[in-house]
């Protein structure tokens, strides 16, 4: 068996060298002006084009060989002076050639030099010859004959303002003959389908859709008649054009040909007649992919829509959004194999339409999810990836557009449509809504649109069902907690009785997160409450008499509440933390009670949770700073807390962590300001212990290592040292300075002594500042006197 | 060239007859004939006269010099056209005879062409059929007239009603018979005189195709209905549909050709 391919190489090959063999003799006989031999040849050379053996595309090539002659041939015509016969003769005498491919192609162009001497009408030219042609049935040979008709023709045309306009009917003229054209045409090209066998129908298909450019030209060619006016497109052109394309049942030729109008004509015109473009896709094969078809024109029409202002109006008149929506739903109905992809898309493309043509009608935009949710309802389980994405596409597009979350959350099919989706996906859409509200620093200002939004993003909030938790990605699932924190932030009203239950809300919702959510969650709602609690102190006697809901007491115990919650995870660092936050606040509303439990409370954790020494040592380092600067206690309060902490911090593992932890305490005993204790007696007492603990580490490092370490916790209880002398501090004294100074030498000098340029610089550092000091004068510098270096 | 005159001319002219230099020539009587004939091939090239027309042109005599004798035939008359056929002529010819004793007769033909022309027919009735194979193929024709001149167009279309079976191309033909003699010696002869392809591919249900063709390119001659009882000269339309597998599906018809008299 031959392959076919090179079969169609060599039939090509023939026909070509067929055509170049005649042309020469016709050539010849034009040089001698010869008309029977011209059209002698002529007549052979197009004989070629009658072959069936060639797929569209090689044909193509053939055509066009046999398009430059005639090129030639219609010159030869046109002067009558070479031949001597008037041009209506010629119109007959070539209509004696007994074959009827050649004889057409001859007819059509001496009908274009007929058109051109103006001795007939154009209209009855072209009338002729689009009837004539319609001799040739075979569809390739059809289609490229009647291109030529349309080529040769399209200057032609009896246009209203063209040199072959004709009569008062001029343009229902030339309208009517493309449309003749375009109807003929198409048939052909549609009945290309139906022949040969099933096996070869694949090769088919492609092989049309190579032809298709031709048939479409003629709605471009329509589309570029002068007279082709909004009322005759609406009358005539479109309805023909639509009646051709629905009944040709076909479906390659209905996508094309629809997108072809929506392409070529304007889109005011589109506009005008939108019932009657879409009244014809309900109309179309099922499996026309009419999604893409009327995305194009919804996309044209958004365009249209921002061209110019004075569209707009145009688009309202026409109740554009109730035909697009209507033809949706009718179309979806119509075709009940369309994959949920499809639908969703055309919803997605009328949604696009409708944010850019009527930003302000939301209840249009609700209208369109809910037609979705309908959809979507009567599919069991939507897996179909792309659905997925245009469903994603679907919601994310009203964020996008009102850049406000808000707008979308009073859409009440907003979640029913998140509802649809798969957990992941829910996620992902969480997360879209979560980085718009961050992006654009939007507030979520009431409870109810909090209860709404925690709802649509409750994939990130809680454990799904059926989620499957080991396929969690830690980084992930690091970076959705993260967001929520972040939300969490955003949610909030000025008007305390509302912020308490935005609160309330976002604590029930969060308590379900599980732990390993808390931790992520519960500081955000933490530091949210304090807020409040800050803000109400803030405005405490304003408000009289009333029962006022949101007290700092509820909020407490809310709090209490929320922290409690960690210990499920447990994550007592964290606990500890915020249990001290609550205390400085409650500090800060002057509550000691309040204060002192939540102090209680972060004890009891240090005691009882906290066992990892390094821990401890950031958490005793929290408890004497937020201590230090609380001033709500009284004094047997103060001390017990202070005893507890001075009794923690001597109690730690290393030697180091205890004299750092033992000299942070000496600032419990003084804190500035005027009501501030400042008892310089225990503030010596602890400078003291921590140089005893000091001194024991340097002993200890003798012994276990052959040389002591470096000098740095001597450098630093100096510093302290001198930080209390200058607060003036009685009990610190220059001499005492003095006589560390001189330790802190001795150490160094010691020959056991490691050289640390760290510490050597600290020290040199620290020894700086006091001369400065003394330098100064004054006050500070008489009182540094007293030290000598 | 040959001279062409129709039916009821007066068919006049003159004889020359110029004996060779210095020769006298004697003869019984000079006369002149037109006559018509009719010639059958078949028949052993015997020929019939239907129209035989004598002019005495000179008494017995003798004749020394040149010599012109005008002659007349006044509204001859010439029913039949003159015919060339497969297998019959029919022609017109003016016989000059000089009668001699003893030797033979000086005997001169010329043929002469007779064309008869006819006005446009009063009658002229579109033929319009309905015809198929069952279940196969169901088409309407129609072509405007039933009668044309030698220089007319026949016009029509073809409308396909049904449509089963794989068309290739449709073609007209124009045929000729031409039928002679008669009872068991009739010999018929047909001729395609014109191929003409009227649709390339398949036409598909609902499809009409229109017909034209020129009939000025092919030699026709008007329709002879048994002339003189020795012949006739009919013209038919076929119509021919040819499938895929080359078969042929024909309808024919016939028409009548005239010679348009034109009004000049």
């Amino acid at each position: 068996m031959l392959n076919g391919a090179e079969d169609e190489e060599k039939w090509l090959a023939e026909g070509i060298a067929g055509i170049q063999h005649n042309a020469f003799y016709m050539h010849r006989a034009l040089d001698s002006s010869n008309l029977k031999e011209v059209l002698k040849y002529s007549a052979q050379m197009l004989s070629e084009l009658r072959t069936s053996k060639l797929s569209p595309h090689k044909y193509y090539e053939l055509y066009m060989r046999a398009f430059d002659e005639l090129r030639k041939l219609e010159m030869f015509f046109k002067d009558e002076s070479k031949h001597g016969v008037s041009v209506v003769d010629l119109y007959e005498l070539v209509q004696h050639a007994g074959n009827i491919l050649p004889r057409l192609y001859l007819l059509c162009t001496v009908g274009s030099v007929y058109i051109k001497s103006k001795e007939a009408p154009a209209k009855e030219v072209l009338k002729d010859l689009v009837e004539m042609c319609r001799g040739v049935q075979h569809p390739i040979h059809g289609l490229f004959l009647r291109s030529y008709l349309a080529q040769i023709s399209r200057d032609k045309l009896p246009d209203i303002g063209s040199e072959y306009e004709g009569d008062a009917d001029t343009l229902k003229d030339a309208v009517e003959f493309v449309l003749q054209n375009f109807t003929e045409m198409n048939k052909l090209w549609v009945r290309m389908q139906h022949q040969g066998p099933g096996r070869v129908r694949e090769k088919q298909e492609k092989e049309r859709s190579e032809l298709r450019d031709l048939v479409g030209k003629n709605l471009h060619v329509l589309s570029q008649i002068e007279g082709v006016d909004l009322e005759i497109y609406k009358e005539t052109v479109l309805p023909r054009v639509l009646e051709q394309i629905v009944n040709c049942k076909d479906d390659l030729a209905q996508y094309y040909l629809m997108d072809c109008i929506i392409q070529v004509f304007p889109d005011e015109y589109h506009l005008q007649t939108l019932e009657t473009l879409l009244g014809a896709c309900p109309q179309l094969q099922p499996t026309v992919d009419i999604k893409t078809v009327l995305s194009q024109l919804m996309d044209r029409l958004s365009n249209y829509a921002q061209s110019s202002a004075d569209v707009l109006p145009e688009i309202l008149q026409v109740e554009a959004f109730a035909k697009l929506s209507n033809a949706i739903g009718k179309v979806i109905e119509a075709q009940v194999d369309m994959p949920a992809v499809g639908a969703i898309t055309l919803y997605v493309s009328l949604l696009t339409f409708t944010l850019r043509v009527h930003p302000d009608r939301l209840d249009y935009v609700d209208q369109v999810l809910g037609a979705c949710v309908k959809k979507l309802s009567n599919i069991p389980k939507l897996e179909d990836s792309r659905a997925i994405k245009q469903v994603v596409a679907l919601l994310s597009a009203p964020l996008e557009k009102y850049n406000d979350i808000v707008t979308a959350l009073t859409l009440s099919n907003y979640p029913l449509v998140m509802d649809h989706l798969d957990n992941g996906t829910k996620k992902v859409m969480a997360m879209v809504i979560i980085q718009s509200i961050m992006k654009n620093n939007t507030r979520i200002s009431t409870s109810d649109k909090v209860e709404v939004l925690f709802e649509l993003i409750k994939g990130l909030i809680k454990d799904m069902d059926g989620a499957d938790v080991d396929e969690l990605d830690e980084e992930d699932f690091k970076d959705e907690q993260n967001s929520v924190a972040g939300l969490i932030h955003m949610l909030y009203n000025d008007e305390p009785e509302e912020m308490l239950k935005i609160i309330c809300t976002v604590k029930k919702h969060t308590m379900a997160g599980g732990p390993k959510r808390l931790p992520f969650t519960v500081p955000s709602l933490v530091f949210s409450a304090l807020r409040l609690v800050r803000q109400l102190q803030g405005q405490e006697g304003d408000i009289v008499g009333e029962e006022v809901p949101a007290t700092p007491k509820k909020i407490y115990q809310l709090l209490t509440q929320v922290i409690e919650a960690l210990s499920t995870v447990p994550s007592p660092e964290l606990a500890l933390r915020l249990y001290l936050q609550c205390a400085e606040a409650a500090n800060d509303c002057d509550v000691e009670h309040v204060a002192y439990e939540f102090f209680t409370q972060a004890f009891v954790l240090y005691e009882e949770e906290i066992a990892d020494s390094k821990a401890q040592v950031t958490a005793i380092h929290l408890i004497i700073g937020t201590l230090q600067r609380m001033n709500v206690f009284g004094v047997e309060n103060r001390d017990t807390l202070t005893h507890k902490a001075t009794g923690y911090s001597a109690r730690l593992l290393k030697k180091a962590d205890q004299c750092r932890a033992v000299y942070a305490c000496s600032h419990l005993f003084w804190v500035d300001g005027q009501d501030g204790i400042k008892d310089g007696e225990r503030v010596f007492l602890c400078l003291k212990r921590a140089l005893r603990i000091a001194n024991a580490a340097q002993q200890m490092a003798n012994v276990a290592r052959g040389s002591s370490g470096p000098v740095t916790l001597f450098v630093e209880i100096l510093n302290k040292y001198v930080y209390f002398f200058e607060k003036g501090s009685q009990q610190v004294t220059g001499a005492a300075i003095q006589g560390l100074i001189e330790l802190i030498n001795t150490e160094m000098q010691s020959d056991s002594a490691t050289p640390d340029t760290a510490s050597d610089a600290f020290l040199a550092s620290t020894l700086r500042y006091i001369e400065f000091q003394k330098q100064k004068g004054g006050l500070m510098g008489e009182k540094f006197e007293s030290i000598n270096l | 060239m040959v001279a062409l005159f129709q039916s009821q001319e007066n068919i006049v002219g003159e004889v020359v007859i110029e004996p060779i230099h210095g020769k006298k020539v004697e003869h019984n009587g000079v006369k002149i004939e037109l006559l018509g004939q009719i010639e059958l091939y078949f028949d052993r090239g015997n020929f019939y006269d239907f129209t035989s027309l004598v002019r005495e042109l000179d008494i017995p005599g003798e004749l020394y010099e040149r010599k012109t004798y005008p002659f007349e035939f006044s509204t001859v008359e010439m029913p039949y056209e003159s015919y060339n056929g497969v297998n019959v002529r029919l022609r017109y010819i003016l016989k000059v005879t000089i009668s001699r004793n003893f030797v033979s007769n000086i005997v001169e033909c010329q043929d002469f062409v007779v064309r008869n022309y006819t006005p446009p027919p009063s009658i002229n009735n579109s033929i319009k059929m309905e015809v198929g194979i069952e279940d196969c193929l169901h088409i309407e024709f129609e072509y405007s007239k039933s009668k044309y001149h030698l220089k007319d167009v026949i016009i029509g279309k073809i409308y396909f009603l049904l449509v089963r079976i794989k068309l290739k191309n449709m073609e007209l033909e124009i045929r000729r018979r031409e039928s002679t003699g008669s009872g068991p010696n009739t010999y018929v002869e047909t001729e395609t005189l014109a191929k003409f392809e009227l649709m390339d591919g398949a036409a598909v249900r609902g499809e009409s195709i229109p017909i034209r063709l020129f009939l000025s390119p092919y030699e026709l001659t008007p329709t002879y209905r048994n002339i003189n009882n020795k012949f006739s000269v009919k013209y038919y339309l076929n119509l021919v549909l040819v499938d895929e597998e080359d078969r042929r599906y024909f309808k024919q018809q016939e028409i009548t050709m005239y010679r348009l008299l034109e009004a000049s």
